[in-house]
Protein backbone atom coordinates (compact mmCIF):
# COMPACT_ATOMS: atom_id res chain seq x y z
CA UNK A 1 0.00 0.00 0.00
CA UNK A 2 1.01 3.75 -0.68
CA UNK A 3 2.21 5.74 2.02
CA UNK A 4 0.52 9.23 3.09
CA UNK A 5 3.17 11.95 3.69
CA UNK A 6 2.02 15.68 4.68
CA UNK A 7 4.24 18.33 3.92
CA UNK A 8 3.49 21.41 6.18
CA UNK A 9 4.86 24.66 5.70
CA UNK A 10 3.76 28.17 7.70
CA UNK A 11 3.50 30.50 5.86
CA UNK A 12 5.95 33.46 6.03
CA UNK A 13 6.26 31.97 9.46
CA UNK A 14 8.21 34.95 11.39
CA UNK A 15 5.93 37.34 9.57
CA UNK A 16 3.22 36.31 10.51
CA UNK A 17 3.87 35.41 14.16
CA UNK A 18 4.57 38.92 14.40
CA UNK A 19 1.79 40.14 12.60
CA UNK A 20 -0.49 37.64 15.31
CA UNK A 21 1.30 39.94 17.90
CA UNK A 22 0.61 43.29 16.03
CA UNK A 23 -2.86 43.65 14.76
CA UNK A 24 -2.28 47.49 14.01
CA UNK A 25 0.62 46.55 11.26
CA UNK A 26 -2.08 43.53 9.58
CA UNK A 27 -2.64 44.71 5.96
CA UNK A 28 0.72 46.65 6.18
CA UNK A 29 3.95 45.69 4.62
CA UNK A 30 6.10 43.97 7.00
CA UNK A 31 9.53 42.69 7.36
CA UNK A 32 10.77 40.40 10.16
CA UNK A 33 14.41 41.03 10.32
CA UNK A 34 17.88 42.36 10.75
CA UNK A 35 18.46 45.18 13.63
CA UNK A 36 16.27 48.25 12.46
CA UNK A 37 17.97 50.60 14.72
CA UNK A 38 21.78 50.26 14.19
CA UNK A 39 20.71 49.52 10.30
CA UNK A 40 22.23 46.73 9.25
CA UNK A 41 21.35 42.70 8.78
CA UNK A 42 19.20 41.28 5.89
CA UNK A 43 15.47 40.47 5.88
CA UNK A 44 14.69 36.89 7.55
CA UNK A 45 10.42 36.60 6.33
CA UNK A 46 8.25 39.24 4.90
CA UNK A 47 4.97 39.55 4.55
CA UNK A 48 2.74 38.87 1.52
CA UNK A 49 1.62 42.31 1.43
CA UNK A 50 6.10 43.38 1.84
CA UNK A 51 6.55 40.24 -0.66
CA UNK A 52 4.01 41.78 -3.24
CA UNK A 53 5.52 44.67 -3.48
CA UNK A 54 8.84 43.63 -3.85
CA UNK A 55 10.66 42.16 -0.69
CA UNK A 56 12.33 39.32 -0.65
CA UNK A 57 14.00 37.64 2.13
CA UNK A 58 17.83 37.60 2.11
CA UNK A 59 17.22 41.69 0.98
CA UNK A 60 19.62 43.95 3.07
CA UNK A 61 17.52 46.10 4.83
CA UNK A 62 18.26 49.29 2.99
CA UNK A 63 17.44 47.19 -0.43
CA UNK A 64 13.84 46.11 1.17
CA UNK A 65 13.41 49.50 1.76
CA UNK A 66 14.19 51.17 -1.54
CA UNK A 67 11.66 48.28 -2.97
CA UNK A 68 8.71 49.47 -0.62
CA UNK A 69 9.81 52.64 1.13
CA UNK A 70 6.57 52.10 3.54
CA UNK A 71 7.70 48.45 4.64
CA UNK A 72 7.74 48.29 8.12
CA UNK A 73 10.91 46.48 9.62
CA UNK A 74 10.93 44.05 12.80
CA UNK A 75 13.74 42.62 14.89
CA UNK A 76 13.71 38.93 15.14
CA UNK A 77 12.28 36.91 18.00
CA UNK A 78 13.75 33.71 17.67
CA UNK A 79 12.44 32.29 21.30
CA UNK A 80 9.16 33.32 20.54
CA UNK A 81 9.03 31.71 16.80
CA UNK A 82 10.93 28.50 18.54
CA UNK A 83 7.65 28.37 20.97
CA UNK A 84 5.41 28.91 17.80
CA UNK A 85 7.04 25.76 16.64
CA UNK A 86 6.84 23.81 19.16
CA UNK A 87 2.87 24.26 19.79
CA UNK A 88 2.61 23.82 15.77
CA UNK A 89 4.82 20.09 16.16
CA UNK A 90 2.30 19.08 19.44
CA UNK A 91 -0.60 19.72 16.75
CA UNK A 92 1.15 17.24 14.41
CA UNK A 93 2.43 15.30 16.96
CA UNK A 94 -1.84 14.22 17.88
CA UNK A 95 -1.82 12.79 14.13
CA UNK A 96 1.70 10.81 14.15
CA UNK A 97 4.33 9.90 15.49
CA UNK A 98 6.57 10.24 12.47
CA UNK A 99 7.37 13.93 12.37
CA UNK A 100 10.68 15.38 10.60
CA UNK A 101 11.41 18.63 10.67
CA UNK A 102 13.25 20.77 7.93
CA UNK A 103 14.28 23.93 9.37
CA UNK A 104 11.98 25.74 11.94
CA UNK A 105 8.93 26.28 9.82
CA UNK A 106 8.32 23.10 7.55
CA UNK A 107 7.61 19.75 8.46
CA UNK A 108 6.95 16.19 7.14
CA UNK A 109 4.54 14.16 8.46
CA UNK A 110 4.37 10.42 7.54
CA UNK A 111 0.27 9.95 8.27
CA UNK A 112 -0.42 6.40 6.79
CA UNK A 113 -0.89 4.57 9.87
CA UNK A 114 -3.22 7.28 11.20
CA UNK A 115 -5.80 6.57 7.87
CA UNK A 116 -8.02 4.33 10.18
CA UNK A 117 -8.47 6.38 12.99
CA UNK A 118 -8.02 10.18 11.93
CA UNK A 119 -8.78 9.54 7.77
CA UNK A 120 -7.02 9.91 4.51
CA UNK A 121 -4.37 12.42 4.05
CA UNK A 122 -6.79 15.43 2.95
CA UNK A 123 -9.33 14.83 5.81
CA UNK A 124 -6.10 15.02 8.10
CA UNK A 125 -4.14 18.30 6.23
CA UNK A 126 -7.83 20.01 6.34
CA UNK A 127 -7.62 19.16 10.10
CA UNK A 128 -4.00 20.42 10.84
CA UNK A 129 -4.61 23.26 8.26
CA UNK A 130 -8.02 24.39 10.44
CA UNK A 131 -6.47 23.38 14.06
CA UNK A 132 -3.03 25.61 13.56
CA UNK A 133 -5.46 28.24 12.26
CA UNK A 134 -7.52 28.73 15.20
CA UNK A 135 -5.23 27.64 18.23
CA UNK A 136 -2.11 29.22 16.71
CA UNK A 137 -3.30 32.52 14.65
CA UNK A 138 -1.47 32.19 11.70
CA UNK A 139 -1.79 29.55 8.37
CA UNK A 140 0.03 26.86 6.85
CA UNK A 141 0.73 25.00 3.26
CA UNK A 142 -0.42 21.38 3.20
CA UNK A 143 1.22 19.01 0.22
CA UNK A 144 -0.63 15.55 0.44
CA UNK A 145 1.70 12.89 -1.31
CA UNK A 146 2.95 9.64 -1.10
CA UNK A 147 6.26 10.67 -1.03
CA UNK A 148 8.53 13.76 1.09
CA UNK A 149 9.76 15.67 -2.23
CA UNK A 150 6.41 15.72 -3.79
CA UNK A 151 4.63 16.24 -0.37
CA UNK A 152 7.03 19.37 -0.45
CA UNK A 153 6.37 20.42 -4.05
CA UNK A 154 2.27 20.22 -3.10
CA UNK A 155 2.87 22.48 0.15
CA UNK A 156 4.76 25.17 -2.65
CA UNK A 157 1.97 24.78 -4.91
CA UNK A 158 -0.30 27.47 -3.42
CA UNK A 159 -0.04 29.30 -0.55
CA UNK A 160 -0.96 30.86 1.90
CA UNK A 161 -3.52 28.54 3.11
CA UNK A 162 -4.07 25.93 0.84
CA UNK A 163 -3.77 22.13 0.43
CA UNK A 164 -2.52 21.25 -2.51
CA UNK A 165 -2.75 16.63 -3.37
CA UNK A 166 0.46 15.52 -5.58
CA UNK A 167 -1.20 11.49 -5.70
CA UNK A 168 -0.06 9.06 -7.90
CA UNK A 169 -2.82 9.83 -10.07
CA UNK A 170 -2.68 13.69 -10.26
CA UNK A 171 1.12 14.66 -10.10
CA UNK A 172 2.12 13.74 -12.99
CA UNK A 173 -1.02 16.49 -14.63
CA UNK A 174 0.06 19.16 -11.60
CA UNK A 175 4.19 18.71 -11.18
CA UNK A 176 5.33 17.71 -14.34
CA UNK A 177 4.32 21.05 -16.03
CA UNK A 178 6.57 23.49 -13.21
CA UNK A 179 9.66 25.00 -13.80
CA UNK A 180 12.79 22.30 -12.59
CA UNK A 181 13.80 25.13 -10.67
CA UNK A 182 10.86 24.12 -8.17
CA UNK A 183 12.02 20.58 -7.35
CA UNK A 184 14.44 20.38 -4.03
CA UNK A 185 17.96 20.23 -4.99
CA UNK A 186 17.42 22.05 -8.33
CA UNK A 187 19.16 25.63 -7.82
CA UNK A 188 20.33 27.91 -10.22
CA UNK A 189 24.12 26.16 -11.13
CA UNK A 190 21.21 22.76 -11.77
CA UNK A 191 18.63 24.95 -13.57
CA UNK A 192 21.30 26.48 -15.74
CA UNK A 193 22.60 23.05 -17.01
CA UNK A 194 19.66 21.50 -17.28
CA UNK A 195 18.66 24.34 -19.50
CA UNK A 196 21.24 23.64 -21.70
CA UNK A 197 19.91 19.86 -22.09
CA UNK A 198 16.80 21.77 -23.19
CA UNK A 199 14.76 20.79 -20.44
CA UNK A 200 12.95 23.04 -18.91
CA UNK A 201 10.12 22.05 -16.49
CA UNK A 202 9.69 18.91 -14.02
CA UNK A 203 8.27 16.72 -16.41
CA UNK A 204 11.36 17.09 -19.52
CA UNK A 205 13.28 16.31 -16.05
CA UNK A 206 11.08 12.86 -15.80
CA UNK A 207 10.88 12.24 -19.33
CA UNK A 208 14.77 12.77 -19.67
CA UNK A 209 17.10 9.33 -20.05
CA UNK A 210 18.45 8.81 -16.64
CA UNK A 211 22.06 8.07 -18.53
CA UNK A 212 22.35 11.76 -19.89
CA UNK A 213 21.24 13.36 -16.19
CA UNK A 214 23.84 11.34 -14.93
CA UNK A 215 26.07 11.97 -17.60
CA UNK A 216 25.65 15.83 -16.95
CA UNK A 217 25.22 16.08 -13.52
CA UNK A 218 26.75 12.64 -12.35
CA UNK A 219 24.92 11.41 -8.68
CA UNK A 220 22.66 14.03 -8.31
CA UNK A 221 21.11 13.66 -12.18
CA UNK A 222 20.29 10.23 -11.28
CA UNK A 223 18.66 11.45 -7.81
CA UNK A 224 16.52 14.17 -9.60
CA UNK A 225 15.55 11.61 -11.88
CA UNK A 226 14.23 9.74 -9.20
CA UNK A 227 12.22 12.93 -7.48
CA UNK A 228 11.12 14.27 -10.66
CA UNK A 229 9.25 10.50 -11.61
CA UNK A 230 7.65 10.15 -8.07
CA UNK A 231 10.03 7.59 -7.37
CA UNK A 232 11.65 8.75 -4.25
CA UNK A 233 10.71 6.60 -1.22
CA UNK A 234 13.02 7.90 1.58
CA UNK A 235 11.28 7.59 4.80
CA UNK A 236 9.82 10.38 7.25
CA UNK A 237 12.58 10.16 10.01
CA UNK A 238 10.97 10.05 13.46
CA UNK A 239 13.93 9.85 15.47
CA UNK A 240 15.73 13.18 14.66
CA UNK A 241 18.22 14.16 17.27
CA UNK A 242 18.71 18.09 14.82
CA UNK A 243 17.29 21.06 16.27
CA UNK A 244 15.45 22.89 14.15
CA UNK A 245 18.16 26.07 14.00
CA UNK A 246 21.95 25.61 13.29
CA UNK A 247 22.90 27.66 16.35
CA UNK A 248 21.90 30.16 19.01
CA UNK A 249 24.76 32.75 19.68
CA UNK A 250 24.98 36.15 21.93
CA UNK A 251 27.51 38.63 20.93
CA UNK A 252 27.96 42.30 22.78
CA UNK A 253 30.17 45.57 22.30
CA UNK A 254 31.59 46.70 25.35
CA UNK A 255 31.00 49.55 26.70
CA UNK A 256 34.42 49.90 26.86
CA UNK A 257 37.47 48.43 25.12
CA UNK A 258 38.84 45.10 26.56
CA UNK A 259 42.10 45.09 27.62
CA UNK A 260 43.38 41.71 29.27
CA UNK A 261 42.10 38.11 29.43
CA UNK A 262 40.37 38.79 32.13
CA UNK A 263 37.98 41.96 31.08
CA UNK A 264 37.56 39.11 27.99
CA UNK A 265 37.04 36.36 30.66
CA UNK A 266 34.29 38.03 32.07
CA UNK A 267 32.31 39.32 29.26
CA UNK A 268 32.40 35.51 27.57
CA UNK A 269 31.06 34.11 30.54
CA UNK A 270 28.22 36.49 30.71
CA UNK A 271 27.39 35.17 27.15
CA UNK A 272 27.87 31.95 28.02
CA UNK A 273 25.04 32.47 30.53
CA UNK A 274 22.83 33.59 28.10
CA UNK A 275 23.27 30.99 25.09
CA UNK A 276 23.67 28.20 27.96
CA UNK A 277 20.17 29.49 29.13
CA UNK A 278 18.76 29.61 25.47
CA UNK A 279 20.02 26.12 24.68
CA UNK A 280 18.05 24.67 27.74
CA UNK A 281 14.95 26.40 27.54
CA UNK A 282 14.77 25.00 23.99
CA UNK A 283 16.27 21.64 25.10
CA UNK A 284 18.76 21.76 23.01
CA UNK A 285 22.81 21.46 23.36
CA UNK A 286 25.53 22.27 20.92
CA UNK A 287 28.75 20.32 20.06
CA UNK A 288 30.48 23.17 18.36
CA UNK A 289 31.28 26.10 20.56
CA UNK A 290 32.33 29.47 18.44
CA UNK A 291 34.13 32.39 19.40
CA UNK A 292 33.99 35.83 17.74
CA UNK A 293 36.68 38.78 18.42
CA UNK A 294 36.82 42.33 17.34
CA UNK A 295 39.39 44.59 17.93
CA UNK A 296 39.16 47.99 17.93
CA UNK A 297 39.95 48.82 14.64
CA UNK A 298 37.33 46.52 13.32
CA UNK A 299 39.48 43.73 12.25
CA UNK A 300 37.86 40.24 13.48
CA UNK A 301 37.81 37.02 13.32
CA UNK A 302 35.53 33.54 14.34
CA UNK A 303 37.59 30.28 15.89
CA UNK A 304 35.50 27.33 16.64
CA UNK A 305 36.45 24.00 18.55
CA UNK A 306 34.06 20.65 18.54
CA UNK A 307 33.32 19.63 22.07
CA UNK A 308 33.72 15.77 23.09
CA UNK A 309 30.20 15.77 24.04
CA UNK A 310 27.15 17.71 23.43
CA UNK A 311 26.37 20.26 25.91
CA UNK A 312 24.47 23.21 26.89
CA UNK A 313 26.27 23.92 30.83
CA UNK A 314 27.46 27.23 30.95
CA UNK A 315 30.41 26.74 32.44
CA UNK A 316 31.51 24.38 30.08
CA UNK A 317 30.84 26.90 27.03
CA UNK A 318 32.07 29.10 28.97
CA UNK A 319 35.39 27.16 29.76
CA UNK A 320 35.70 26.39 26.25
CA UNK A 321 35.34 29.29 24.56
CA UNK A 322 38.01 30.83 27.31
CA UNK A 323 40.38 28.15 26.28
CA UNK A 324 39.78 29.02 22.69
CA UNK A 325 40.22 32.73 23.13
CA UNK A 326 43.65 31.89 24.85
CA UNK A 327 44.53 30.13 22.21
CA UNK A 328 43.48 32.58 19.21
CA UNK A 329 44.94 35.97 20.73
CA UNK A 330 47.95 38.18 20.93
CA UNK A 331 46.40 41.41 22.53
CA UNK A 332 48.35 43.51 19.86
CA UNK A 333 45.17 45.51 19.98
CA UNK A 334 42.36 46.04 22.98
CA UNK A 335 39.25 44.57 21.64
CA UNK A 336 35.55 46.28 21.00
CA UNK A 337 33.23 43.24 20.53
CA UNK A 338 33.41 39.45 21.32
CA UNK A 339 31.00 36.98 20.74
CA UNK A 340 29.98 32.96 21.93
CA UNK A 341 27.94 30.94 19.56
CA UNK A 342 26.90 27.33 19.96
CA UNK A 343 26.19 25.77 16.77
CA UNK A 344 26.00 21.75 16.00
CA UNK A 345 23.00 21.52 17.39
CA UNK A 346 21.71 18.82 18.58
CA UNK A 347 17.66 18.22 20.99
CA UNK A 348 16.94 16.42 23.16
CA UNK A 349 16.39 12.40 21.39
CA UNK A 350 20.60 12.71 20.57
CA UNK A 351 22.33 10.61 22.70
CA UNK A 352 25.94 9.63 22.81
CA UNK A 353 28.51 7.06 23.71
CA UNK A 354 29.96 7.92 26.97
CA UNK A 355 33.86 6.76 27.37
CA UNK A 356 35.82 5.79 31.18
CA UNK A 357 37.64 8.74 31.83
CA UNK A 358 35.15 11.85 31.65
CA UNK A 359 33.05 12.47 34.61
CA UNK A 360 29.41 11.82 34.14
CA UNK A 361 28.95 13.07 37.84
CA UNK A 362 30.62 15.89 37.45
CA UNK A 363 28.71 17.18 34.69
CA UNK A 364 25.51 16.04 36.38
CA UNK A 365 26.17 18.30 38.82
CA UNK A 366 27.12 21.03 36.48
CA UNK A 367 23.82 20.36 34.91
CA UNK A 368 22.05 20.35 38.33
CA UNK A 369 23.62 23.86 39.12
CA UNK A 370 22.06 25.40 35.72
CA UNK A 371 18.91 23.99 36.77
CA UNK A 372 18.58 26.17 40.27
CA UNK A 373 20.12 28.91 39.06
CA UNK A 374 17.76 28.90 35.79
CA UNK A 375 15.04 28.64 38.23
CA UNK A 376 16.54 31.58 40.12
CA UNK A 377 16.70 33.89 37.61
CA UNK A 378 13.30 32.84 36.70
CA UNK A 379 11.73 33.73 39.93
CA UNK A 380 13.87 36.67 41.00
CA UNK A 381 15.46 38.07 38.03
CA UNK A 382 18.94 37.61 36.06
CA UNK A 383 20.85 39.46 38.78
CA UNK A 384 19.54 37.54 41.79
CA UNK A 385 22.60 35.45 41.48
CA UNK A 386 25.91 35.96 40.09
CA UNK A 387 29.78 34.28 39.67
CA UNK A 388 32.03 35.30 41.66
CA UNK A 389 33.89 36.69 38.39
CA UNK A 390 31.38 39.40 37.90
CA UNK A 391 32.34 41.31 40.93
CA UNK A 392 35.50 41.91 39.50
CA UNK A 393 33.57 44.45 37.18
CA UNK A 394 30.14 45.63 37.30
CA UNK A 395 30.25 47.65 34.12
CA UNK A 396 31.14 45.08 32.18
CA UNK A 397 29.21 42.66 34.07
CA UNK A 398 25.80 44.83 33.59
CA UNK A 399 26.14 44.11 29.83
CA UNK A 400 22.81 43.30 27.92
CA UNK A 401 24.00 40.22 25.68
CA UNK A 402 22.00 40.65 22.20
CA UNK A 403 20.89 37.25 20.72
CA UNK A 404 21.70 36.16 17.40
CA UNK A 405 20.92 32.74 15.42
CA UNK A 406 21.40 31.30 11.97
CA UNK A 407 18.49 29.57 10.43
CA UNK A 408 18.92 27.10 7.93
CA UNK A 409 17.16 23.61 7.16
CA UNK A 410 19.51 21.06 7.50
CA UNK A 411 20.14 18.93 4.43
CA UNK A 412 17.60 16.49 2.79
CA UNK A 413 20.18 13.69 2.87
CA UNK A 414 21.42 14.79 6.32
CA UNK B 1 1.70 45.26 21.15
CA UNK B 2 -1.44 45.97 20.91
CA UNK B 3 -4.13 48.01 23.14
CA UNK B 4 -6.35 45.44 23.17
CA UNK B 5 -4.22 43.15 24.74
CA UNK B 6 -4.45 43.29 28.29
CA UNK B 7 -2.19 41.05 30.88
CA UNK B 8 -3.56 40.85 34.30
CA UNK B 9 -2.98 39.14 37.57
CA UNK B 10 -4.89 36.17 38.25
CA UNK B 11 -6.06 33.74 41.35
CA UNK B 12 -6.14 30.26 39.83
CA UNK B 13 -6.81 26.63 41.78
CA UNK B 14 -4.70 23.72 41.17
CA UNK B 15 -6.70 20.39 41.75
CA UNK B 16 -4.79 17.38 42.80
CA UNK B 17 -5.96 15.20 39.27
CA UNK B 18 -3.86 18.54 37.67
CA UNK B 19 -6.39 20.93 36.49
CA UNK B 20 -5.75 24.35 36.74
CA UNK B 21 -9.01 26.67 37.15
CA UNK B 22 -8.59 30.85 37.33
CA UNK B 23 -10.81 31.99 39.76
CA UNK B 24 -9.74 35.60 39.70
CA UNK B 25 -8.29 38.21 37.59
CA UNK B 26 -7.46 41.75 38.67
CA UNK B 27 -7.98 44.53 36.30
CA UNK B 28 -5.41 47.42 35.43
CA UNK B 29 -7.27 49.57 38.36
CA UNK B 30 -6.27 47.36 40.99
CA UNK B 31 -10.36 45.93 40.92
CA UNK B 32 -10.32 42.10 41.38
CA UNK B 33 -13.15 40.65 40.18
CA UNK B 34 -14.25 37.17 40.22
CA UNK B 35 -14.46 34.32 37.54
CA UNK B 36 -18.36 33.08 38.57
CA UNK B 37 -17.86 29.99 35.88
CA UNK B 38 -15.68 28.50 33.35
CA UNK B 39 -17.32 27.97 30.24
CA UNK B 40 -14.83 25.98 28.05
CA UNK B 41 -11.10 25.62 28.34
CA UNK B 42 -9.23 24.86 24.65
CA UNK B 43 -5.68 26.08 22.79
CA UNK B 44 -6.61 29.52 21.09
CA UNK B 45 -5.26 32.35 19.07
CA UNK B 46 -6.60 35.82 19.65
CA UNK B 47 -6.60 37.90 16.41
CA UNK B 48 -8.12 40.65 18.10
CA UNK B 49 -5.47 41.14 20.98
CA UNK B 50 -2.48 39.26 19.63
CA UNK B 51 -1.50 36.31 21.43
CA UNK B 52 -2.33 32.78 21.89
CA UNK B 53 -2.16 30.15 24.34
CA UNK B 54 -4.68 28.10 26.46
CA UNK B 55 -8.21 29.96 26.55
CA UNK B 56 -10.29 30.05 28.88
CA UNK B 57 -14.15 31.15 28.33
CA UNK B 58 -14.80 32.58 31.46
CA UNK B 59 -18.47 34.15 33.20
CA UNK B 60 -17.17 37.41 34.93
CA UNK B 61 -20.05 39.92 36.02
CA UNK B 62 -22.23 38.43 34.28
CA UNK B 63 -20.62 38.76 30.85
CA UNK B 64 -18.73 36.00 28.86
CA UNK B 65 -15.06 36.76 28.70
CA UNK B 66 -11.75 35.23 27.06
CA UNK B 67 -8.79 34.71 29.28
CA UNK B 68 -5.78 33.50 27.77
CA UNK B 69 -2.94 31.57 29.68
CA UNK B 70 0.20 32.09 26.99
CA UNK B 71 3.11 29.29 27.58
CA UNK B 72 5.23 32.12 28.99
CA UNK B 73 3.34 31.85 31.84
CA UNK B 74 1.33 35.16 31.49
CA UNK B 75 -2.40 35.39 31.73
CA UNK B 76 -3.98 38.19 29.56
CA UNK B 77 -7.92 39.18 28.43
CA UNK B 78 -9.01 41.21 25.38
CA UNK B 79 -10.08 45.09 26.40
CA UNK B 80 -13.60 45.07 25.12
Amino acid sequence: MGRTILHVDCNCFYASVELLHHPELRGKPVAVGGDPEARHGIVLTASYEAKHRGVKTGMALWQAKQACPEVIFLPPRMDLYLRFSRMANEIYAQYTDLVEPFGIDENWLDVTASAGIKGDGMTVAREISDRVKRELGITVSIGVSFNKILAKLGSDYKKPDAITGMREWEFREKAWPLPASDLLYVGRSTTAKLYKLGILTIGDLANAPEELLHAHLGKMGSILWVFANGYDDSPVKAENVHAPIKSIGNSTTTPRDLENDQDVKIVLYLLAESVGRRLRENGFRCRVVEVSVRDNELYCFTRQHKLDYATNATGEIAEEAYRIFLENYDWTKPIRSVGVRGSDLVNDNYWEQLDLFSSVERRERLRKMDAALDDIRRRFGFFAVQRGLMHCDKGLAGLDAREEHTVHPHGYFG
Amino acid sequence: MSDAKIYVDVKAKFSKDGKLTPTSIVWTDGREYEIQRVKDVCRAASLRAGGAGIRYTCIISGRESHLYYEDNNMWFVERR
